[in-house]
This record gives C-alpha cells, structure tokens and sequence, in this order.
C-alpha cells in the first residue's frame, strides 16, 4: 500500500473524528430549549415530583401511570409534596397537559432538541388540537 | 483467581470509582466534564496518527502471498479472484469483505482431541469468534453512531433513521435499542470464551482482558443510565454539545454515573493508540491482505535499493592504461 493512500485514508479518519466539531462550525446549531412554564404551570408552582427527578423520571413515571389506571382503574397520584394529580397525560384539568398547556413548548421543544420520539401521541391527542 | 484479568477487572472498577468520587464528592465537575475528555480526543488523535505515520514508514519489501485460493496461472486453471488476487480490484474486494465481514476469523479453526475412544487430535471449524466479533463490532458501531445525536442539533435524519431501526423491537419504556443490549451480550460472551477457553486463557494477557471489561463497564453504566437509575438527557446534552461548540457547560442536576461514563470513554480513547485496539487502523496496512499476489508476473525492485558505486571496466582501464601496455595486457583503446 503506497504511501498516498495511507495519508489519505488518515486524513478522512482524522476529519470523521473530529466531525462533531467541524459539524457545528459548518451548520446552524440550535441551542438547548428553555422549558417555560406558562398558563396555568406558572402560577401553581408544584408539580408532581422534584423539577431535575422530573427531568429524568418523567417517562418511567408516566408508564408506572398508564400501568396503574389501565390494570388498576386508579386514577389518582398523591406526590411527595401532599398534591393529588390525575393520572392523565391529556384528559382533565388536573392532567399533564390540563396545566402544562402548550404541548409544542412543553413536550416537544426537548424531545426534539435530545431526539426522543415518544409513542404517547400515538394513542393521546393534544387536547389543543380537538378544537 | 487469575491476576491477569484481576488486576484490569479492579482498575476498570477504580477508573469508574474515581470519576464517580470525584464529582460526587469533589465537585470536580469541569476536570471530568471538560478536561479530561479534550485531553482524550487529543491523545487518541495524536498517538493514532503516530502510529499509523510509523507504520507507513515501515519497509514493505515484498509481497506476502499467504493464499486462500489457487494463484493465477495457465489460462485453464481457475484462479480465485478474490482469495488470491493478481490486480487491484480483487485486492480491494479482499480488503472489503475483509474489513466488513473479518473473513480471516470466519476461516478459524480449533485443535482438540476427539471424545471417542479414537483420542485423535483434530482441526474443526469454530464460527463463535466470528459470530461474537461481528455482534460486537457492529453493535459498537451503531452504538457510537447513535451518540451523534449528542453533537447535532439538530439530529440529521439519517441518525434519526438509525435510531428508528434500532429501536423498532419497541420494547419497555424507555424503548430498547437492539445495540446497546446486543454490545454488552456480545462483550460478556467474548470474556467469557477467554476465561473459560483454557486454551484461549492461556494466551490471553492483561492488555486482551483491560479493553474488554472497559467495554463492558462503559456498556453497564450507559445501559444503566438509559434503563434504570435516568439522568436528564437535555442536561446532558448541553454538556456534549457544549465540548463539540468549544463552549463548555456543566449542567445542574447531572449525576456521578454520567461522569463515570464519560471517564471511562475517555479513558478508552486515549488508551487506544498504545493498545492492541488499534487493528482498527492496522487492519487496512494487513501486508498479507492488501497486495496482489503478482510476485513473479510483475519485476518488484527493492524500493531501497541504493546507487552502487560502480567501477566500470572502460574507467578501470582509464585508470590503468599506461602501467597495463607497460606490461604488456592487451587494453581495448590504445590511447
């Protein structure tokens, strides 16, 4: 193998190592999303767990729930904080969503910034977009 | 107990420790999240790019024709095109399927003695390592693919695409990815062939069992972040994207095992260059692989033959014109 072809195979791993760098230097990064609390969220102030445990655990807690209303027909979550929440992604007042209002804010900004394409909005609706 | 998987098993365990204790305990949370990781890229990229420049300045001085097929010869012999090229078309499909497929460990053989009262020593054909190497590096592959999405934003499609396939089993919440499981599963098998294969054991050092269990705690603690204890991925992600802009960040709410994770991945990178993991550059300079077997079809001249100083016999003569008529020699130029 000539010495050429060495140097160019070394030059295309060095640039393929180094292309989370010079990705961004060549494209429009977006910045990571600020989630905003808005409507109703802002001025109630309490949620259902801590706001970094919620950050991590909210998938698992959200199957714990669909596991308990679907297997169980209980419908209810009483938080550490003394708070009793509906175990409801979008149906009712007392549901994620029924505070959390703007799904496009809340839900997506995030899920799409990280890539996570959650199968909730297979079976739920955005009560949004009923109307 | 054998220390030569000991003593990498307990230093992948205190690599881990350190990280962990370290952020946990010391708040060294810009040392592992931003230093340390710079430092590996650097490692890796220089001692790669060392060792490949040495060994592309190494004397190839002839073909090695370790043939896996008939040579080319009289034009009603077959030849095989591919196990033993003579142009550089066939060297090149050699050198693929060598690369995406590891032929050379598709055709491994195992010695032992039969089980019948016969006791005779006979070669079989052993696929395992072939199979436990393939999942292994494939996964790996698609595994480190699947990180970009923590170095892009946003996420190009195709790495949305990959995370799509990989994840199309839909299995628990959060979805399974078939690589990640099929990394550590493969890594635990290939340690396990060399702890319980008393012939493999016997040749294994601590360099062949050190990368492996760095491997695999790098597999546990991704797996585990991802599966069991959570961590905040954006927070995560602004820490990655932050080392790939040039501006890092430490994110509020990131744990010790993310930091652990990271460490260990660092630690890889920059042990690479020293280690036998570096068969991913070696693989393509294979001198037995990657030259056409054309030893006696084609002149080959030493590439480092030097200019012998001659002595011709016109300039011997030249020299010695007048003392050779002298005696009397016959010279080919009176004068």
């Amino acid at each position: 193998m000539n010495k050429n072809m060495i140097i160019t195979g070394l030059v295309i791993f060095v640039l393929a190592v180094l292309s989370p760098f010079w990705f961004n230097m060549i494209t429009t990064t977006e910045a990571a999303p600020k989630p905003e609390l808005l409507g109703k969220a802002k001025e109630e102030k309490k949620c259902v767990l801590e706001k970094y445990d919620m950050r991590a655990n909210h998938p698992s807690l959200l199957d714990e729930w669909r596991d308990s209303v679907v297997r169980n027909s209980d419908r209810q979550y009483t938080a550490a904080n003394g708070h009793t929440f509906g175990m409801s992604l979008s149906t009712g007042e007392n549901s994620c969503l029924g505070c959390h209002e703007d799904k496009a804010k809340f839900c997506d900004s995030c899920h799409t910034y990280a890539s996570v394409d959650p199968y909730c909005w297979e079976c739920h609706t955005n009560p949004k977009e009923i109307k | 107990m054998n220390q030569k998987y000991l003593i990498p098993l307990t230093t992948v365990f205190l690599l881990f420790l350190v990280a962990y204790t370290g952020v946990e305990g010391a708040g060294l949370h810009r040392f592992f999240g931003i230093v340390i990781p710079y430092l590996a890229v650097l490692a890796f990229l220089a001692g790669f790019v060392y060792k490949v420049l040495g060994w592309a300045s190494s004397a190839v001085p002839f073909r090695i024709p370790t043939t896996c097929g008939q040579q080319k010869s009289l034009p009603w012999i077959k030849q095989n095109c591919i196990d033993n090229p003579d142009t550089s078309t066939g060297v090149c499909l050699r050198m693929v399927l060598e690369i995406f497929l590891f032929r050379s460990l598709f055709r491994n053989t195992k010695a032992a003695f039969n089980r019948n009262e016969s006791n005779k020593l006979s070669y079989s054909w052993e696929i395992f390592l072939w199979i436990g190497a393939l999942a292994f590096h494939y996964s790996f592959l698609v595994v480190i693919l699947r990180h970009f999405r923590f170095f892009t934003s946003p996420v190009p499609s195709c790495i949305k695409f990959l995370e799509y396939m990989d994840g199309i089993v839909q299995l628990g919440l959060p979805g399974l990815f078939i690589s990640g499981a099929l990394l550590l599963a493969a890594t635990l098998f290939l340690l396990a062939r060399r702890i319980f294969d008393a012939k493999v054991t016997y040749i294994s050092q601590a360099a062949d069992y050190f990368p492996l269990f760095l491997i695999i705690g790098i597999a546990v603690s991704g797996l585990s972040m991802r599966y069991f204890t959570k961590v905040d991925i954006v927070g995560i992600k602004e820490l990655t994207m932050g080392l790939a802009t040039f501006s890092p960040v430490i994110p509020k709410g990131v744990g010790g095992l993310f930091y652990a994770h990271l460490f260990l991945v660092s630690i890889l990178f920059a042990y690479f260059p020293a280690s036998k993991l570096m068969h991913l550059g070696g693989i393509f300079l294979s001198p037995t692989r990657n030259m056409a077997n054309n030893t006696r079809a084609k002149r080959h001249v030493n590439p480092w033959n030097y200019d012998v100083k001659t002595h011709t016999y016109e300039e011997y003569e030249d020299h010695f014109r007048e003392k050779m008529i002298e005696a009397g020699l016959p010279v080919d130029k009176e004068e």
